[in-house]
């Protein structure tokens, strides 16, 4: 199947969604996605973020979708046409659903662990103001002690579902989900029952925002300090692949290994997560290469380095075109125009 | 005296019970179905009755019929939408209540059509005696041999089960009821998937209104296309409206589609005109879901033609001069109703019922509210009412169900109308401190205040 | 967000159980899930019109399913309640059909007339107040829902009357 996004056409499999689709063209078409992670079954829809214009639908009926799709759940058809980035339509939804993400949201990224690695910074970089319309006060919700491994900020969480799906689909035993409905949905165990299930802590590494945190990281350091590395043990319960976050020969945190999509490879267990913070513990190696542009790789060594030019200074040295032209008497145009007309042009005389 | 295919026997003593409802014909379509039809002529007659649905969306009932998967070789269900909140809507109440048989009968005939053998009536928990009389009267159906094995020795099966829901508006959004009746909390799916295809338990499930699968008896013991003969062009056949509001006479009514919304106002066989002598000030025609019209566009359109009981002529003008027959939800004001006040209360409402599951509809609909509670209470600001164009134009279009549109045109629609209204609450803050504000000081008489101002 | 523990004695009584087991009934095998908002209904008209932890928890047993997914569904839908509530709940509908015909009013008076706000249950656990949304009588407005049953065309003569009939045990909840 034939797929045109934003004008890049590109060959898929049939029930591809445009957002897969999307990220195999890669760059700039690819829309944003909170809730959507590809290995958590029935998962997206639900944020809105990457909402898109097919423009046309298919080959067989090529009329437009008269509603944006949230790509990551709409099916390519052979001989769509979607636009994302180059819709204006698009990022003004994208606008919007950014402004309503944020509007209960803390913002209270300067003492957020999760800051550095959030979906829903980049999202409000990419997409949100820098004043907000919402002068109402902030919904917030009391605290709940979900365990001794995981924090619950509720008042950060943007419902995506994802931890809900992780401990149903990784874990044999969920016990916490979605209580109340509306904006006053939340996530909660309700009997503040700790979750303590093996696979748990892979809640917090399908958590696109800061709302559930590894509490063994909790205020330790700034997620762009670390410096991360790719390393492996002999696990009896998981791959045992993961990424080490250190702090010179310290190792801070341990999370899966995620792409450029904020997406892990695999999942983990909490032994190697929690319990394995040990240099000893792990065969490091080599440094974690980012391929998303983030705060995190800003300073990162894998990069490769290039001589900065200032395009600005440099014309400022070689002085104005004009100066540079009058220089040279010779050079100078006679027969230039003044008043719009060449001074030997026939109406002249 | 226009003809009623609904309600015509809802007055017989004792048409509630089986028996009475048998000796008044009831039941004999699925006896005309069951013996001399083949599903797909009944699906056909549906077709060509034009009959659309009544649950507010008005697609063609016969047509979403054709779209069930029999190829799958899945189980098929038929689930009748019975889930009524729409605020001003309260007609499958009063058919479920009076005449359950009526609901049930069509509910046999049309799952026949459907080839479905499992079906189900969800209903709102709040109608919680309805759902024991429908459960009663479903026993006697059943007792009289009209569902089970083996209907009527035609070889075709049918259980039939009223499910209760326990209070959400949401669960009337048809994926949303599905998930509900999987016993889940009532979050709408995402389509595609449709019903059609992939509905109760991923089987192929057809949600219908009560009022659609009502009408389905009488269209097979009569024809389709004596059914398309009542009304005018595609909107066929009759409508159950809910009236209420500042009228003379509330209630629920069958009226031919077609009637002018003037004699369904103000004739004694319906409304009966307004319930005091205050004037007409703005009318909802089909639940609060759809835009208020202010009183010029209620009786004529922005063509000066009449105004009619008809999809098509109650959306004449789009939603910049017309509205929608939705549910049939008819909500009348006077001059002492504040629009702002009652914009608010819809706002509330929305805001209660959203599902939370996707962002535009959890936190802008809790935006406007308290956006518009603050105009309300004498605390609004001069940008709130561009403020809430602009959210309400943000949430709609972007959800994942309708519940987001049904939020956010209320609010839109008040604003293209009664815009002076909103800025002599936002100006006037002192005079708008009682809620009853416009019952000593209706809005015509401090009109000028604002326009002044506006110039 | 954590919530409060109330104590609660479970009762499940032959009737009840036959009931369950005839709701459970009504859906294909495996599908027993489904029945679950019919049960709950049934097991909080047994159990004082509210639902403890420990009930919920009896429930999710009896279906086979995990406990989360009861507290999910019970949190998510009004009509159940997870706190001792007053005996009899008046719930007025305040939405605007009612509102245009006074309910705001009648509400008012209720509160003032019980010595309680809306949501507040009276000291003797007898009455309760709410405000809900759209019940789908706006042509009978103002009107409640008062257990299984509504209660239309209010008057506050009629408000009187009703409490002293729930005072005098004479008001039916539940349609058994």
């Amino acid at each position: 199947m034939k797929v045109t996004i934003d004008g890049h056409e590109i060959e898929v499999e049939p029930g591809t969604t445009i957002l897969q689709a999307a990220r195999m063209i890669g760059g700039e078409v690819v829309p944003p996605a909170m809730c959507y992670h590809s290995k958590l079954k029935g998962s997206g829809g639900k944020c809105r973020c990457c909402l898109s214009e097919v423009s046309k639908g298919s080959e067989a009926d090529p009329r437009p979708m008269p509603k944006l799709m949230a790509s990551c759940v709409t099916g390519c058809m052979d001989g769509m046409e979607v636009k994302t980035k180059s819709s204006p339509r698009v990022q003004e939804a994208q606008k919007a659903v950014t402004e309503f993400l944020l509007i209960n949201h803390p913002l209270d990224c300067p003492v957020c662990d999760q800051a550095g690695e959030c979906d829903l910074q980049n999202l409000s970089f990419e997409h949100g103001k820098s004043e907000s319309r919402f002068i109402e006060e902030k919904r917030t919700f009391e605290p709940e002690d979900i365990g001794p491994n995981i924090q619950l900020h509720m008042n950060r969480c943007i419902l995506c579902y994802r931890c809900v799906m992780v401990a149903d689909q990784i874990t044999d035993d969920r016990v916490h989900g979605v209580m109340d409905r509306g904006d006053h949905s939340n996530i909660s165990t309700c009997i503040s029952h700790a979750i303590d299930n093996e696979f748990s802590g892979n809640m917090i590494d399908v958590c696109p925002v800061g709302a559930l945190t590894d509490k063994t990281f909790r205020f330790k350091s700034r997620v762009w300090f670390n410096k991360p590395y790719d390393a492996h043990r002999d696990c009896p319960t998981c791959s045992g692949k993961t990424t080490v976050w250190m702090f010179g020969d310290e190792i801070q945190r341990v999370t899966g290994r995620k792409d450029e999509f904020h997406e892990v490879d695999e999942f983990i267990c909490n032994s190697c997560r929690f319990d394995h913070k040990n240099v000893s513990d792990w065969i490091i190696e080599g440094p974690r290469v980012f391929e998303k542009d983030s705060v995190i790789n800003q300073n990162n060594y894998t990069q490769k380095l290039e001589k900065v030019v200032i395009n600005t200074e440099e014309t400022i040295l070689l002085g104005r075109v004009q100066d540079r032209i009058k220089l040279s008497m010779a050079e100078i145009d006679y027969n230039e125009k003044i008043d719009g007309n060449p001074l030997n042009s026939e109406k002249n005389g | 005296m226009s003809q009623k295919i609904l309600l015509d026997k809802v007055n017989i003593p004792g048409i509630k019970t089986y028996e009475v409802y048998r000796q008044n014909g009831g039941y004999s379509s699925v006896e005309k179905a069951l013996k001399t039809l083949t599903p797909d002529e009944v699906v056909e007659e549906v077709k060509t009755s034009g009959l659309r649905g009544r649950g507010g969306a008005g697609f063609p009932a016969g047509m979403k019929w054709s779209f069930i998967d029999k190829k799958s070789g899945k189980p098929r269900h038929l689930v009748c939408n019975a889930d009524e909140s729409e605020p001003g809507t309260f007609k499958d109440r009063y058919l479920m209540e009076y005449i359950p048989h009526l609901l049930i009968e069509g509910m046999i005939t049309s799952s026949y059509a459907l080839g479905a053998n499992l079906s189900y009536i969800y209903i709102r928990g709040e109608y919680m005696w309805v759902y024991k009389i429908l459960e009663r009267a479903i026993a006697e159906a059943k007792a009289a041999g009209w569902l089970g094995k083996n209907i009527l020795g035609s070889g075709y099966d049918l259980e039939l089960y009223v499910q209760i829901g326990a209070g959400a508006y949401i669960c009337g959004e048809e994926t949303a009821l599905i998930e509900s009746l999987e016993g889940k909390r009532g979050n709408p799916r995402i389509k595609p998937p449709f019903p059609a295809v992939s509905g109760l338990w991923s089987n192929p499930t057809v949600v219908n209104n009560v009022e659609t699968i009502a009408a389905v008896p009488w269209i097979v013991n009569n024809s389709g296309a004596d059914y398309a003969k009542i009304g005018v062009g595609r909107s066929t056949g009759t409508k159950l409206i809910s009236a209420s509001g500042h009228i003379k006479n509330p209630g629920v009514y069958e009226i031919e589609m077609g009637l002018s919304v003037y004699e369904f106002m103000n004739s004694d066989e319906y409304l009966g005109g307004m319930s005091s002598d205050r004037p007409l000030k703005a009318f909802v025609p089909g639940g609060s879901s759809v835009p208020v019209l202010p009183a010029h566009l209620i009786y004529k359109t922005a063509n000066n033609e009449d105004r009619l009981m008809t999809y098509e002529s109650l959306s004449d003008g789009g939603f910049a001069t017309g509205s929608m027959l939705g549910s049939g939800g008819f909500i009348v004001y006077n001059d002492t109703s504040c629009i702002v006040r009652n914009t608010w209360n819809f706002s509330r409402f929305y805001h209660h019922e959203s599902c939370g599951q996707c962002s535009p509809c959890r936190e802008g609909t809790g935006w406007m509210e308290k956006v518009l509670h603050r105009i309300e209470n004498g605390h609004g600001r001069e940008e709130d009412i561009d403020l809430l164009l602009s959210i309400q134009s943000k949430i709609e279009g972007n959800t994942i169900c309708p519940l987001g549109d049904a939020a956010a045109w209320p609010v839109a629609a008040a604003i293209r109308h009664f815009r002076d209204e909103f800025e002599y609450h936002i100006r006037f803050p002192e005079k708008i401190k009682n809620r009853d504000h416009f019952v000593a000081e209706p809005f015509e008489s401090v009109k000028h205040l604002v326009s002044k101002l506006t110039v | 967000m954590e919530r409060t523990h109330y104590k609660q004695e479970i009762n499940m009584t032959e009737p009840l159980m036959t009931r369950i087991n005839e709701l459970i009934s009504h859906y294909p095998e495996g599908k027993q899930k489904s029945a679950l908002i019919p049960i709950l209904h049934e097991v909080q008209d047994a159990h004082d019109n509210w639902l403890s932890f420990e009930l919920m928890n009896k429930v999710a047993e009896i279906l086979q399913i995990k406990p989360i997914e009861v507290y999910e569904v019970v949190s998510f839908y009004t009509m159940f309640n997870q706190r001792p509530i007053g005996k009899y709940m008046f719930e007025f509908c305040q939405t605007s059909p009612c509102c245009l015909n006074g309910v705001e009013d009648l509400m008012d008076y209720t509160c003032e007339k019980l010595g309680v706000g809306i949501g507040e249950t009276t000291p003797d656990g007898l009455f309760e107040v709410r405000g809900v949304e759209c019940l789908g009588a706006c042509g009978y407005a103002p009107m409640m829902q008062l257990g299984d049953f509504y209660k239309e065309h209010l008057t506050k003569e009629k408000v009187d009357q009703i409490i002293a009939d729930c005072r005098d045990n004479k008001i039916t909840l539940h349609d058994k």
